[in-house]
């Protein structure tokens, strides 16, 4: 497969589509916590990079197959994600985000210091093994099951927690639980986002997963739509292909980000395609059920 | 039967003692009415039997459990549904899914078998869509179950508010106000929907509400609280009749 | 040497709380964390820097700085703030305070680059030494000008008008409405008041340590944040004993622990309050409105 495709694409849109299937890994791995369930998450790339370094450093120095090492990172990054959580989810959503970026900081300043992970100067050698063909499989199966939660019981006490989590306590909901689980269930797809980059870039460090990498995450889910699968998709493919586009102005990338941000929750606080009611163009093509995802 | 029994109940907040050493007595399939001027303290009763608020002293005793310190999500599994006084829907979701969230404290379906589809988890999916529809049609809202909760007229928002409370399967239901902000003829199917709900469910119901008139039709005894304190309770043409009642709340000619 | 980490670190401590006073003060009456704040802070720095080098003296150069960071929180409130108030969820708010600081702080960098400036040397810096301790003329004016503006809060928050105004919003925002308070106003003077000891903060920070640059705000603006927290957030007193707090155990922290950790340390400090003791040292329960 990656024969056929290396022959008939331009390696340079190959590399593109890599990083949409990996942003979009990432980026649904966010919504889950911030889309669906409400709570503000603002250290995701810390997720990330404790996947990239784990599997990194399993593939290099403990001979581990690609998917194990891939698996073994992201279920530590799930770890902490629980770790993390269960302190802070008790309480009101805002600490929660600044608690986030505490924790990316900390990870970001440990890398730092890590031996075995090369400390500033980052670590290379990593073997490339994730393709496209890996990364697309995964991602769909990720859509699939993200869909299917979304639909179920738990997804339905998620979406509630958003909208009103005193009503959804009175419903039987222990809200703490589910937002542990849902914050859980985030940091692994970020965990797993990070070592499928780890194995394609070959290098890693530190500063790849600062806070700036939060931060762009972030506005995909914010920009497509959050707590909704094909809005969080919209903003990924938006926001990966424009700074390729834009490279231009690149150094006022930034700029744009802060500002898109506030003018997004200012006008269209749902996002792209969140405020688009999906009933309105279901009811004028026959179909009938509301969905917010 | 007492279902309910609150002793010497009282809360405070910040020095002031917004309930203050209530006793109440609850009997199944009863409708009990709570009245008092604002600031009297019944939202905070309410706040506390369904475990928002731990008392700072009393017993809160449900089906002869002591429950002062359950979370509220237990209370709801226990079995005590509430509606709330500021509407308090799950606004970007549809009427329908909103019936389904209020089905979560008796289901159990977890993450795995919800997110892998596995045949318990689809029976019980079947389960909540049948028991939704039927609590949507009890309140009227069966044609309008799948827009989105915030499109609803507020009076429909109320009897939203009323199925969703509906589907924990509760047997004592709390209204906060169920009738705020309705005309007389929705006041009067709020009437016959209390009714119903008591008689055909065997519900217990605690309201509390300002429309007077609500309260004498359907209440079978009453409550007055007044600066959190319990000043008069009994029948509604006692509570009709008592001076102190009468000068703290209902005025001469009420 | 322990005496001389101490007075280190009620410096370092001092810009902290001043800092942290301004996310408590907000929080306390609209709930929300400003993300910008540590903006506003960096602001103050530069501006200050510029006063500076353009010749003022350094205490108009401060008052100087502390004046555009009051306009620019005040309008910060009311462009990305203030539209968002009532009708939006938190996080929306969250959001959108966290655009602003990354679009405030990118215009600096933009504007100055991203390397760290110094700021002139105007004050010199002698030393004192009371008994065996030595203390430096710039912290002991540090020191000074930190407690004076304090104090000048306590005073304010205490005695004046407005300072009732803000306490009665911090407790009912609703019902202070209804008792005719201009919340409007309120909510515009406690940004303004918060951004003008962010920036006091920034430019002594910049004296003290003799650089500025456009993403200090970021790194002090958490920490400072977890100093309102350790006191408990929406407590005045709380955000300066904080504030105090922190700056000493990070000092005492790179002083007897490890250096490389040393931004870590305030992180820790901040997960650490939320599991033992999320209302801080001063803070109460806040009980929700049901």
């Amino acid at each position: 497969m990656e024969a056929f495709l290396a022959q008939n694409i331009d390696a340079y849109y190959l590399r593109i589509m890599i990083f949409i299937g990996i942003n979009i890994i990432l980026a649904l791995g966010l919504n889950i916590i911030t889309g669906v369930t409400g709570q503000l998450s603002m250290g995701h790339a810390g997720f990330m990079s404790l996947g990239a370094y784990t599997s990194a450093i399993l593939s290099m120095h403990f001979a581990t197959p690609f998917f194990l090492a891939v698996i073994g990172g992201a279920l530590l990054a799930a770890l902490f994600g629980f770790l993390i959580g269960i302190p802070t989810l008790r309480l009101d959503g805002d600490y929660l985000a600044m608690v986030t970026i505490g924790f990316a900081e900390i990870i970001r300043v440990f890398f730092l210091n890590f031996e075995p992970g090369g400390k500033a100067v980052g670590l290379s050698g990593i073997p490339q093994n994730t393709t496209f063909t890996i990364v697309w499989l995964i991602v769909i199966v990720v859509i699939i099951l993200n869909s299917k939660l979304f639909k179920s019981r738990v997804g339905r006490s998620l979406y509630a927690i958003r909208e009103n989590e005193i009503a959804a306590e009175s419903c039987g909901i222990n809200t703490t639980r589910m937002k542990v689980l849902a914050f859980t269930v985030g940091s692994l797809l970020g965990g797993l986002g990070g070592g499928l980059y780890a194995h394609y870039m070959y290098y890693i460090n530190p500063q790849d997963f600062g806070f700036m990498k939060s931060i762009e995450i972030l506005n995909m889910v914010v920009l497509g739509g959050m707590g909704s699968i094909p809005g969080t998709i919209l903003g990924v493919v938006i926001l990966t292909i424009a700074p390729e586009m834009l490279r231009v102005v690149a150094e006022y990338r930034l700029l744009f980000y802060g500002a898109l941000l506030v003018i997004l929750m200012i006008f269209r606080p749902n996002g792209l395609l969140g405020d688009v009611r999906i009933y309105d163009l279901k009811k004028r093509w026959g179909k009938k059920e509301v969905k917010p995802w | 039967m007492v279902i309910l029994e609150m002793e010497k109940i009282s809360q405070e907040f910040g020095g002031l003692r917004a309930v203050d050493g209530v006793n109440l007595r609850i009997n199944e399939k009863e409708i009990f009415g709570i009245i008092g001027p604002n600031g009297a303290g019944k939202t905070t009763l309410f706040n506390i039997i369904t475990g928002i608020y731990v008392p700072i002293e009393g017993n809160l005793i449900f089906k002869g459990q002591i429950v002062n310190r359950t979370a509220p999500h237990d209370i709801a599994r226990l079995g005590i549904g509430r509606t709330f006084q500021n509407i308090r829907l799950f606004d970007k979701l549809s009427v329908l899914d909103n019936v389904r969230v209020g089905c979560h404290g008796v289901t159990h379906s977890g993450f795995w078998s919800g997110m892998l589809g596995l045949p318990s988890s689809r029976k019980e999916e079947k389960m909540i869509l049948a028991r939704s529809n039927e609590l949507l049609e009890m309140v009227g809202l069966y044609d309008k179950r799948y827009e989105y909760a915030d499109n609803l007229a507020y009076g429909e928002q109320r009897r939203l508010e009323i199925a969703r409370a509906l589907a924990l399967k509760p047997s004592l239901l709390l209204l906060d106000e169920p009738g705020a902000g309705m005309n007389s003829i929705e006041k009067g199917e709020l009437m016959g929907l209390i009714r119903q709900i008591r008689d055909e469910h065997n519900i217990t119901i605690l309201l509390v509400e300002h429309d007077m008139n609500l309260v004498m039709n359907i209440c079978e005894r009453i409550a007055v609280l007044d600066y959190g304190r319990k000043i008069a309770e009994g029948t509604p043409s006692e509570i009709k009749n008592d001076d102190r009642v009468i000068q703290s709340y209902l005025g001469v000619g009420a | 040497m322990f005496w001389e980490q101490l007075i280190n670190g009620l410096t370092l401590g001092s810009s902290y709380a001043l800092i942290a006073l301004g996310y408590t003060m907000v929080y306390g009456i609209v709930q929300l964390i400003n993300f910008a704040h540590g903006e506003i802070y960096m602001f103050g720095a530069f501006v200050g820097l510029y006063l500076v080098t353009s010749g003022m003296n350094i205490f108009i150069a401060l008052v100087g700085a502390m004046i555009f960071c009051m306009l620019l929180g005040m309008l910060v409130e009311r462009i990305a703030y203030r539209p968002l108030r009532g009708k939006s969820s938190r996080l929306s708010a969250l959001i959108s305070a966290i655009g602003v600081s990354i679009f405030l702080s990118t215009l600096m960098a933009l504007y100055r680059g991203t390397n760290t400036t110094r700021y002139p040397e105007i004050l010199g810096n002698s030393s004192y030494s009371l008994g065996s301790i030595q203390i430096s003329s710039l912290q002991i004016i540090i020191l000074l000008v930190s407690a004076f503006l304090m104090v000048g809060l306590q005073v304010m928050i205490q005695k004046t008008r407005i300072g009732k105004a803000m306490r009665a919003c911090s407790q009912d925002l609703e019902a202070s409405s209804l008792m005719g308070i201009n919340v409007n106003g309120v909510i515009s003077a406690t940004f303004a008041i918060g951004s003008a000891l962010a920036a006091a903060g920034g430019v002594m920070v910049g004296i003290y340590y003799n650089a500025v640059w456009p993403y200090m705000g970021m790194m002090a603006g958490m920490k400072a944040f977890s100093a309102a927290v350790l006191g408990g957030i929406g407590s005045v007193p709380g955000a300066m004993i904080g504030g105090l707090s922190l700056g000493v155990m990070e000092i005492m922290g790179v002083a007897y622990l490890s250096s490389s950790y040393k931004d870590a340390i305030a992180f820790a400090i901040l997960i650490l309050v939320l599991i033992i003791r999320p209302q801080g040292l001063m803070g109460q329960k806040i009980s929700k409105k049901v």
